[in-house]
């Protein structure tokens, strides 16, 4: 009976080998992945019960952590909760984190791998571990200024150094507290987010970054700059006619501005933004080198990860009415005012575009930096010769045109304003896009408002939007 | 081996009793279990446990308790069999008592498994002192076999069968409640042992040859149908999962070794593949076996669903957590794991002790059935090379397919995890076990020249070569 009580034993032994398999390929390959999975209670409670690091404005914390005598030990606050909302997020228990929060957690936890050193420290000296901090892009003035001047409107403030792509500004309005989230009181959090979820007028949405709205003609800046490419001057003559029966259809498109009934030079018609002649040029230039245009700019790629930026969109295959449609920013054009900021910009930067950033340094507990963001460029849109051709068309706007509501006194501001409606039972979009000053730009800002509360005209962009842009300009140049 | 026939041994192996060595490995183990002990609230709070001495002196005590009585009863006993169990014994006593205390009020779970330990250690005591041979057990074939079949069904048994977590497996008699597989799993392995040694000649009768395999005759088909069908009973109307794996692996497995022919071992195969295919193929088309389909879903797609697959996903968590070297002693968070002291306490220990610490106590199982599996191959008579044999594998798979099952290698079946899980029934059910094979095993290394054993008790083992053994 030996022989198979042998076999049994081998059987035997490949069973507890298997379990030891198992456990080996458990702690080697799987155990990462368990650890950062959203659903795991022991990970969060740590992360909740640690003092992690701070969110700064220059030195100024705008989310920072604090002891408490409850459960978790370190409260999570934001000074200036709804000034900076959609740049921190939140930090939840139940719901997650959003913003900087989410996408800096590692190092915020310190828990990132560029921590590992200092994590070790701590273990064999006992020293509760400490978080790294990270450290804004954004001028707390720009900040302040864009959020006092877009008030009660909803829309939103994107403000960029054209130079680097520093993000110096991005307001969402409605905004929220991320404060009533991040309470240990997880029920009330629980509650809050939920009120904050189900308001029809998704205060957690950021309008900045992550979400694409018809750009109106602010979308014509692409569509000259494409004709200049192309060959065209400012001061070359394009059709305009007062009304414009579009391409292979009964439809006819109009004017909001009076630019006459005949022919316009380009200049012009960027100062007084005539649809129909921009239409004209679009269905010239046709829609592979609109879109080719568009993506040199950025379209079609997301931009500023941190904040989980959305892709603007310019349509796949449009027919030559669409074309002509899509060449004034209607249409299935969509770009967020993130990407119109990076438009105006980069024009501003004599054609090149810099790629976005809000993070400009991650600095250990002990302020030693573990991470620098050095600007990047993202490729060049236009030569730099076309790129000052239409710097001054766009300078010409803002002093002659629909925007000279962004005039300040003493600073050559370029600007381009926009109203779109997706939507007839709607009002209008409202937008601006300018950089100032021209010869040494610093800054570029988009201004999008969602509800122009005035009948739809060209002048809503100019009337609304314009002075917000001028304010935040203002506040980055003083 | 060649034309010499295995069963005869040419030479007489005289074993040390080595009763020392089992007393210092007894306190060694005991050591660690207590250590453990004091190892929680000193991580929780910096102090040591309050009513440490007292812990101390009952633990000592049963300890060297079970060690006095082997030594004076079973002297040729194996040596690690009892610290091994005591070892895993302590860690498992530890950690429900760390559980305990996750809840406010803290539960007594330690205390009343504190109380079966002891009473298995007292079962222990009373195999030794009455039992000191296992071969007497041979005589009671059919009414063990009556007994662990109806052992096996009685939960099945209207008013005192309940149904608990969605499985039918304990009974309550008078608040009681006690799940009597466990104790069916130990007389059933005695009842098969005798059954099989008294037919074994018959069943390895070949019957038809098949593909080079000798088939049984179909008329000795009649037990090995018998344990198929209940298995499947228990499969189908007690939703247990692992306890019908464990019946009815354990019977093919001692048919094969019973027979030497494999032909059983693969028809063994064959009926459990079919069971287990029609389990699957039954899963969405038979109510009453829809929780098999549950089972696999959540073994394949735990996070598919995190709220129903909650436990398993929970054990999973907290393995990672514990990762390589473990959160510490009360340390971690097992209390999130809901039965984490029952069917879940090697997450449990996974977490606080790391995964080494889990393929420790693993491996400790492993020694375990290696030293029931080596009682097995000395014993002399067929009936305890078998009963030793059935005895360690089914704690071997017992092992495989509880921790397997927590470690997301199977899927997960209920079954008690040896020694460690929350519950009476499966405590005295293995010290049972353990107590057989300390019996056997003292049998089997108990020198046959009995004449011999005062002259060579303290001496080296020894080789006396008998008569015929000139090679």
């Amino acid at each position: 009976m030996n022989r198979p009580i042998r076999r049994v034993a081998v059987l035997c032994l490949v069973l507890f080998g298997l379990l030891l398999g198992n456990g080996t390929y458990l702690i080697v390959v799987r155990q990462d992945s368990l650890n950062a999975h959203a659903a795991n209670r022991r990970v969060r409670d740590a992360e909740f019960s640690q003092d992690r690091g701070a969110i700064l404005v220059g030195n100024t914390p705008i989310a920072d952590t604090e002891p408490t005598d409850g459960r978790f030990g370190y409260q999570r606050v934001y000074p200036e909760p709804e000034r900076y909302a959609h740049v921190t997020g939140w930090y939840s228990y139940d719901r997650a984190r959003s913003g900087l929060e989410e996408s800096y957690n590692t190092e915020l936890a310190g828990t990132d791998d560029s921590l590992f050193a200092r994590r070790l420290v701590d273990l064999v000296t006992g020293r509760t571990p400490e978080g790294a901090s990270v450290v804004t892009t954004i001028d707390p003035a720009a900040q302040r200024a864009a959020e006092e001047a877009l008030g009660n409107r909803k829309g939103a403030v994107v403000a960029l150094d054209p130079r680097t792509g520093a993000v110096l500004a991005t307001v969402s309005h409605p905004s929220y507290d991320p404060n009533r989230i991040a309470s240990h009181d997880i029920e009330a959090a629980n509650d809050a987010y939920a009120e904050l979820a189900e308001d029809p007028d998704n205060p957690l949405t950021n309008r900045g970054v992550r979400e694409i709205y018809p750009p109106g003609s602010t979308f014509k800046l692409v569509t000259a700059a494409a004709a200049l490419e192309a060959g065209r001057e400012p001061d070359s003559e394009v059709d305009t006619p007062a009304e414009l029966t579009l391409p292979g259809t009964q439809t006819t498109l109009g004017n909001d501005t009076d630019c006459g009934d005949g022919r316009v030079s380009l200049d012009r018609a960027l100062q007084l933004s005539c649809n129909t002649a921009f239409a004209n040029l679009g269905t010239e230039l046709g829609a592979d080198a609109l879109r080719e245009q568009a993506e040199r700019f950025g379209f079609g790629t997301r931009h500023l990860p941190d904040l989980n930026g959305a892709a603007s969109t310019f349509p796949e295959d449009p027919d030559p009415a669409q074309t002509a449609l899509s060449a004034i920013g209607q249409f299935e054009v969509a770009a967020s005012p993130l990407q119109m900021a990076m438009v105006a910009g980069a024009i501003a930067n004599d054609g090149v575009v810099m790629d976005p950033y809000l993070v400009s340094q991650v600095r250990a507990p002990n302020l030693s930096t573990l991470r620098e963001t050095e600007p990047r460029e993202l490729g060049r849109a236009m030569s730099a010769e076309n790129a000052e051709q239409l710097q001054q068309m766009m300078v010409n706007v803002v002093e002659q045109g629909t925007g000279t509501n962004a005039q300040i006194s003493g600073v050559e501001v370029g600007g381009k304003t926009g109203t779109a409606q997706s939507d007839l039972d709607r009002n209008p979009y409202a937008w601006f896009v300018s950089a100032a000053p021209v010869d040494d730009p610093q800054v570029a800002v988009a201004v999008f408002i969602e509800e122009a509360d005035i009948p739809r005209n060209d002048i809503a962009g100019g009337r609304l939007a314009a002075p917000i842009a001028r304010e935040v300009t203002q506040a980055v140049l003083q | 081996m060649g034309a010499f026939d295995p069963e005869v041994p040419s030479v007489v192996v005289v074993h040390r009793k080595r009763r020392n060595v089992e007393l210092a490995m007894v306190v060694f183990a005991l050591l660690i279990g207590l250590a453990a002990y004091s190892l929680v609230p000193l991580n929780q709070t910096g102090r040591l446990p309050a009513n440490l001495p007292v812990v101390a002196t009952v633990w000592f005590g049963l300890g060297v308790a079970a060690h006095l009585v082997i030594r004076f009863r079973l002297p040729y006993a194996d040596p690690l069999l009892l610290p091994c169990v005591l070892l895993l014994n302590g860690l498992g006593l530890t950690m429900i008592h760390r559980i305990d205390i996750i809840n406010d009020p803290p539960t007594s779970g330690a205390t009343s498994q504190l109380l079966w330990t002891a009473l298995g250690v007292g079962l222990l005591v009373g195999t030794a002192l009455l039992l000191r041979d296992h071969r007497p057990l041979i005589r009671f074939t059919y009414s063990l076999g009556l007994v662990g079949l109806a052992l096996l069904l009685l939960p099945l048994v209207p008013v005192i069968g309940t149904e608990e977590f969605g499985a039918r497996i304990w009974i309550r008699i008078a608040g009681f409640s006690f799940q009597p597989a466990e104790v069916a799993k130990v007389v059933l392995a005695i009842a098969f042992s005798s059954y099989l040694v008294e037919k074994r000649d018959v069943l390895a009768l070949a019957g038809a040859r098949v593909l080079g395999l000798d088939l049984p005759r179909a008329r000795d088909l009649g037990p090995i149908l018998i344990v198929w069908v209940t298995s499947l009973a228990i499969l189908v109307f007690q939703r247990d999962l692992g306890t019908s794996l464990l019946f009815f692996g354990l019977f093919v497995v001692m048919l094969y070794v019973a027979t030497e022919r494999p032909g059983w071992a693969v028809l063994g195969a064959v009926l459990f593949a079919a069971g287990a295919g029609f389990a699957v193929w039954g899963a969405s088309r038979i109510s009453q076996l829809s929780h098999v389909g549950v089972r696999i879903e959540s073994w394949l797609h735990p996070f598919a669903d995190i709220d129903q697959n909650g436990q398993i996903v929970s054990a999973q968590f907290g393995l990672a957590w514990g990762g390589l070297l473990g959160t510490g002693l009360g340390l971690g968070r097992p209390g999130l794991t809901p039965l984490a002291r029952s069917d879940f306490i090697a997450a449990a220990i996974g977490e606080e002790l790391g995964m080494a610490g889990l393929m420790a106590v693993i491996v400790v199982y492993a020694l375990v059935v290696a030293r029931g599996l080596r009682a097995s191959l000395a014993s002399k008579d067929q009936f305890g090379k078998l009963l030793a044999m059935a005895l360690s594998f089914v704690l071997a798979l017992q092992v495989f397919i509880i921790i397997g099952g927590v470690t997301r290698l199977l899927p997960l079946t209920g079954l008690t995890t040896p020694f460690m899980s929350q519950g009476g029934s499966s405590m005295i059910a293995n010290w049972v076990i353990i107590a057989l094979l300390l019996v056997i095993s003292h049998q089997a290394r108990k020198p046959a020249a009995t004449r011999l054993e005062n002259a060579l008790e303290d001496e080296e083992t020894q080789v006396i070569q008998t008569a015929g053994g000139a090679r």
